[in-house]
């Protein structure tokens, strides 16, 4: 897994929309990347659905979130459809997982990310890394307020 | 997370439950029977999830306006009892059928110090870890 302090690959994917987004994109601004397993697999649809009921506050701190798994992104907008969120949602898609390998969060043997939470800050650098002990266990969104607490 | 204080929702005796449920989710209203039948102090900690449970938020109103007239617990069996009938008339049928003021009810679900309170409960389950609807902890052994 990526560490804190080493620059974030950059990556352009295509959104549940068809947008191409690159990390680039956020310069100048954070960028939360969550990388989960699959799309319509109850833990992660429990995952995402946690964070988009606190969403505003985590934009509030000027941090971006952007879902991420091996999904097409018909697939996303089916699933964005079916849990009524507005969180965007990147294909990682072709070739398959690249970004997920990038990030060292892809596991080859069930073909799809971990759940692992990579925050990048305004210059692209990693600020901040969350990995799960397993793709089952979610992290808690208190991981994301914690990370983004003003160091005292 | 903040331990079970004078504010909190709390019915029955014995070492404490803190329990994290969503009204409109029907994993919770399977445990509620089962968490109910304890022999604990429950304490009851409003987490709706919006986005998965579109009622969610209107029951959770509905049941803190019933507990602004003291049928707090009442009203909340009742939700997990028969979760077919959520739509306003439903609940203003379960409000009648508790001797709820109706127009006092109707008030206080749609009020901001409500949807305060409801919030507080649910910023606190965040702050706890809380990922999934029941989740329960446990309280003080002797409340």
């Amino acid at each position: 897994m990526i560490e804190a302090g080493q620059p974030a690959p950059e990556f352009t994917l295509r959104d549940q929309d068809g947008e191409r987004v690159s990390l680039s994109d956020f310069r100048g601004e954070k960028v939360l990347l969550v990388f989960y397993p699959l799309d319509f697999s109850p833990v992660c649809s429990d995952q995402l659905s946690i964070y988009q009921e606190v969403k505003p506050e985590i934009e509030a701190k000027g941090v971006r979130l952007l879902g991420i798994s091996v999904d097409s992104g018909f697939a996303h907008k089916a699933f964005q459809e079916k849990l009524r969120i507005d969180t965007r949602l990147l294909a990682d898609f072709e070739p398959k997982g690249e970004v997920a390998r990038a990030y060292g969060a892809y596991i080859e043997k069930t073909g799809h990310a971990n759940r692992s939470l990579v925050l990048v800050d305004e210059r692209g650098a990693v600020e901040w890394v969350h990995e799960s002990p397993t793709p089952l266990e979610i992290p808690g969104a208190n991981l994301i307020f914690d990370a983004l607490a003003p160091v005292a | 997370m903040p331990p079970a204080g004078p504010e909190d929702h709390r019915r029955g005796e014995g070492p404490e439950l803190i329990v994290y449920a969503d009204l409109g989710c029907p994993h919770c209203a399977a445990a509620w029977a089962e968490i109910s039948a304890r022999a604990a102090t429950v304490v009851f900690r409003h987490f709706p999830v919006a986005s998965k449970h579109p009622r969610a938020p209107a029951l959770h109103a509905a049941a803190e306006a019933a507990g602004l007239q003291g049928r707090f617990f009442e009203m909340v069996d009742s939700l997990y009892g028969d979760r077919g009938h959520v739509d306003d008339p439903h609940l203003w049928q379960r409000a009648e059928d508790l001797g709820l003021d109706l127009t006092r009810f109707e008030r206080d679900r749609r009020g901001d110090a409500t949807a305060t309170r409801i919030r507080r409960d649910f910023e606190s389950g965040i702050r706890a870890g809380v990922t999934a609807t029941p989740t329960v902890f446990p309280g003080r052994a002797v409340p």
